[in-house]
């Protein structure tokens, strides 16, 4: 009988060990060492439009530095999250333990941040939202190194309620993707319209990311409501409208919605959207010098539109810009880099922003409607909205 | 079906490296395995079902992750989170879901079998996916957690992958597991020799059900987090292809199996961004050309 | 609910059905004739979903999508059976589980590969694009009013097919005694291979119709797959006829739960089909004989 051999499992789990020995002893960066941006963003599926953009927008500002911050040259780190919160955990992990990156940015998906939060409090990762709107990390999450320079869902559906109101319109109908977002959105909305005498006739949700609308589409026909206000995004948000209007809603009950009803989709929608009226932090057509500036050169980069997405990628490369340069790139010193990021102006696209106490951008909601395949902004819905940061020690 | 003297080595010799990883290793290496000994437990309660009792179920995975939601549900509704209780009552849990799927599915036989339970893991799917209160598609977090720290929850997994691949060693070579073993080669038979053949596979079942509820405990306790993901038939058919892939009706096959998707899936997207395609190759080339699997390679080339 | 909602989504209901039917009738056959576990069905689906939204894109009619694609799509589950299919025949399910999800998993990653993972809009012929006046409150899109007969003039002609043609007798003989057809001496091999195809090409058929309904990107086969094996464990295994009732009952169960019972109804599907096999273990018209 011949001797016992190592099985090949033992072989790979020796070698396991031993290269998980060699990383931990990684000798640690010194801070003129790249600068790594880790990207947890959606490359795939239905919100990966808004992936691609958030990234272009974070790579136009990168460029405009000559691709370094705080003299330290940019490394990108891009996981694809697939928007899919169940396999959230393992991505962040892979970005922050096992790649270690400097500074963790993203995601789109409102679950994917919330798995996100766990993890960067408990890691003490810095970390800047660039687009999921949950309540709870700059509320019942917040953190100091935790930023958001995209927007609250209260921010962008709460103002709304007023619109409605205001058009004379009492009695609603909401429908929309049934997690956190959607939630959210629904419930700010209802706060307001519930103060200034609106009543809400149904709520539909609809399971993410399903797209199937008609069988709810017939029962709003039905119930003959003022107004339907509604959450979709991305692709979705593409098909809803389309769907609104084949199923001869379009001018028979006015939609309205947050901005992501539109944002970005507003060509594949074509008539579709005409008349839907929106309300959010950004426009395409603000009138303002940067605003004109970026989507230029976005236009030129990419040879697309620039959206809302690209805009919240943009302003958080600029902020870690000026951030880092008051403290010569050094991500180390955690407490100075806070405070500096905390004292940023943003001059962004949408309009200059400041951060509040609970680190969540202070900015102008915007009431923007469709005509002839144009986002026309029509004036100020809330200015300086603040989101209210219910839960958030920071800000007390 | 005793173990080859060689295999039994090299299972020591690797529960013996994972037991001193923790002291060494790099966390994030330290979760891998953590990680992929969970997925050991979990592939090789299916292959009781499946590679002994010729079972093959679907519904796998919504064991897995109802003893996870129950433990969620019990450190965040009831506060309740120390393992002493959370554990039993979770395994409990399991096992109760297993009998009432498995008493169910256990009417019908053959393609009908494996539809139904494809339908009743769908089904929880979807209810922890759309009713309201149970966290919807963003999955809900396990506010408290039964192990502390960072090492004890690996610890628990090791002490349960090697109790379980004991325990299951133990009940395929005892009375039990030969007469389920008979069943898959002909019922029957087994039949007129007098077994209560239904009573046998329905054990089979819950018992393999429990432990896959065993390991969703786990990797709750570990990652701190449940979705209805873990629910559906993906990843009732990725547990599948583990168990084909390693060998089934070894035992330590489908631990084989569970290791190398771990790896692969850890490697696999630096390689390429279609690993999924990648898996599902290996699916096909295992199913055409290595029916017997990794075990059986093993086993062949010591020939 | 009021009379004319109720009637529209009856309406609604059915019109999902009929498309499920296309799925699930290629299905049914091939689960009843080749006794195959074809978990790569849904590919099938998405698949000419994806040609539909490519060649329409390209062209610019809708038509021609359909009247290209179609038989590239019969090729292409021509090619699979010969390729991988056929070696399942003697195989168990275990085997042909794996197998086919092992396709899908390849193809659905092929498509990524070939068309992007953005969802892809497909859009409605303009011929089609308008609504139907149902009573004073409601319309119906002229397109879904189209998918539903598309749909129904293919049941009746698959049961033409079916009851009078050789070809059809042989399927349906193949259906209730495989083996006994062999032994008569008909060539069961081409049987299979054209049944096959057929089959792949009602459920690409079913995605193409679909496309414009419910835009086009990786894994929309998935969702179709699960609920077309519903209905063909409903309706029971190798039954066109049970099929068709099956698809009108989940299509009908799924959109009144949907209207009902929010939080519910994706499970409202599944709770069918365990209450129908608690009853029927071998579906509404299944064989009686033994399964395979």
């Amino acid at each position: 009988m011949s001797a016992p051999t190592l099985s090949r499992r033992a072989l790979i789990a020796a070698g396991g060990a031993a290269s998980g020995l060699l990383l931990s002893r990684r000798a640690f960066a010194a801070s003129k060492a790249k600068l790594r941006i880790g990207l947890l963003l959606p490359y795939s599926g239905t919100y990966a439009a808004l992936g691609n953009n958030i990234t272009e927008g974070m790579k136009l500002a990168a460029r405009e530095h000559d691709g370094k911050l705080g003299g330290r040259e940019i490394e990108w780190v891009a996981v694809d999250d697939e928007s899919d919160p169940a396999k959230a955990p393992a991505n962040v992990n892979k970005l922050v333990i096992g790649e270690k990156v400097d500074v963790l940015t993203g995601p789109v998906h409102s679950g994917v941040a919330m798995a996100m939060m766990q993890i960067v409090r408990q890691e003490n990762t810095l970390t800047i939202v660039t687009n999921a709107g949950a309540q709870a990390v700059t509320g019942s999450l917040c953190a100091p190194h935790v930023f958001r320079t995209s927007f609250s869902n209260w921010q962008t559906s709460h103002p709304c309620a007023d619109v409605v109101l205001k058009d004379g319109r009492k009695k609603a109908v909401l429908m929309f993707w049934n997690y956190s977002f959607g939630q959210e959105s629904m419930a700010a909305f209802k706060e307001g319209y519930a103060k200034g005498g609106g009543s809400i006739v149904k709520e539909i949700p609809v399971p993410f990311p399903s797209t199937e609308f008609q069988a709810h589409l017939s029962e709003i026909a039905a119930l003959k409501p003022d107004a339907v206000f509604v959450f979709f995004a991305g692709a979705g948000a593409a098909k809803f409208v389309k769907d609104y209007a084949a199923a001869g809603l379009r001018d028979k009950v006015p939609l309205y919605g947050s901005g992501f009803l539109t944002e970005g989709v507003l060509s594949a929608q074509g008539q579709a959207a005409e008349g839907v009226k929106t309300t959010l932090h950004y426009a395409d057509s603000l009138d303002n010098p940067t605003n004109h500036r970026f989507r230029e050169a976005f236009k030129k980069a990419t040879s697309r539109e620039a959206d809302v997405y690209a805009v919240a990628g943009y302003d958080t490369v600029n902020v870690l810009a000026q951030a880092l340069a008051r403290v010569q790139g050094d991500t180390s010193a955690r407490k100075d880099l806070i405070a500096a990021i905390e004292s940023v102006r943003v001059d962004s696209p949408r309009g200059p922003f400041r951060f509040s106490k609970a680190h969540n951008p202070v900015q102008n909601v915007y009431l923007r409607q469709v005509k002839a395949g144009r986002e026309v902004v029509l004036g100020v819905a809330q200015k300086d909205a603040e989101d209210p940061a219910s839960g958030c020690a920071m800000a007390t | 079906m005793r173990l080859p003297r060689r295999v039994a080595f090299a299972l020591l010799a690797f529960a013996a490296a994972l037991l001193l990883l923790p002291l060494g290793g790099d966390r994030f290496w330290i979760q891998f395995a953590g990680k992929a000994m969970i997925s050991c437990i979990f592939a090789v309660s299916l292959d009781l079902l499946v590679g002994y009792g010729g079972m093959v179920s679907l519904a796998h995975a919504a064991f897995f992750g109802l003893a996870g939601y129950l433990l969620a549900g019990l450190s965040n509704g009831l506060g309740i989170s120390s393992f002493v209780l959370t554990l039993p009552l979770c395994l409990l849990g399991a096992t109760a879901a297993a009998l009432a799927i498995g008493w169910l599915s256990l009417r019908t036989s053959g393609a009908y079998f494996v539809m139904v339970t494809l339908a009743f893991t769908e089904m929880l799917f979807h209810v922890f996916n759309e009713a309201p209160g149970l966290g919807g598609s963003d999955g809900v977090f396990v506010s408290a957690r039964p192990f502390a720290g960072r090492t004890a929850p690996y610890y628990a997994i090791w002490i349960a992958l090697v109790a379980v691949f004991v325990l299951l060693q133990r009940a395929v070579q005892a009375p039990f597991g030969r007469v389920l073993v008979g069943i898959r080669l002909n019922e029957p038979r087994m039949r007129s020799l007098g077994y209560a053949t239904r009573r046998y596979k329905l054990l089979a079942f819950v018992l393999g059900g429990a432990i896959a509820g065993l390991s969703g405990y786990l990797d709750a306790a570990l990652y701190g987090f449940v979705n209805p993901a873990q629910l559906g038939w993906r990843q009732s058919g990725l547990v599948l292809v583990t168990v084909l892939l390693g060998g089934k009706g070894t035992l330590y096959g489908p631990m084989l199996g569970a290791l190398l998707l771990a790896v692969l899936g850890q490697f696999a997207e630096r390689i390429t961004e279609y690993w999924s395609a990648l898996i599902g190759s290996v699916a096909i080339a295992a199913v055409l050309f290595v029916p017997a699997g990794l075990a059986g390679l093993l086993r062949g080339s010591r020939g | 609910m009021t009379l004319s909602l109720f009637a529209l989504q009856i309406l609604n209901g059915v019109e999902s059905g009929l498309l499920l039917f296309l799925v699930a009738s290629g299905l049914t056959l091939i689960f009843g004739v080749l006794g195959v576990l074809n978990f790569a069905h849904g590919a099938f689906y998405m698949l000419g979903a994806y040609v539909a939204y490519w060649i329409s894109e390209r062209t610019g009619s809708f038509l021609a999508a359909v009247l290209i694609g179609l038989p590239v799509m019969v090729g292409l589950g021509w090619l699979i059976e010969k390729l991988a299919i056929s070696r399942l025949y003697a195989r168990d399910h275990l085997a042909q589980v794996l197998l086919t999800y092992g396709l899908v998993l390849v193809l659905n990653d092929l498509s990524r590969a070939l068309f992007g993972s953005e969802v892809h809009g497909v859009a409605t012929p303009a011929a089609l694009s308008g609504t139907v006046a149902l009573g004073e409150a409601q319309t119906w899109p002229v397109y879904r009013a189209f998918t539903s007969l598309a749909c129904l003039g293919v049941a009746v002609a698959i049961r033409q097919v079916l009851l009078h043609t050789r070809f059809g007798m042989r399927v349906r003989a193949g259906a209730v005694n495989g083996e006994m057809v062999e032994a008569l001496g008909i060539d069961v091999r081409r049987l299979l291979s054209i049944l096959f195809a057929a089959g792949a090409g009602l459920a690409a058929l079913a995605g193409m119709l679909a496309a414009p309904l419910t835009t086009v990107y990786p894994g929309i086969g998935d969702g179709v797959l699960i609920v077309s094996f519903v209905v063909v464990v409903i309706g029971g295994i190798g039954s066109v006829k049970g099929a068709f009732l099956g698809a009108m009952l989940v299509g009908l169960a799924d959109t009144f739960g949907k209207v009902l019972l929010p939080g519910l109804s994706g499970a409202i599907v599944y709770a069918v089909m365990a209450a129908v096999l608690l009853f029927r273990p071998r579906g509404l018209f299944g064989e009686p004989a033994e399964a395979r």
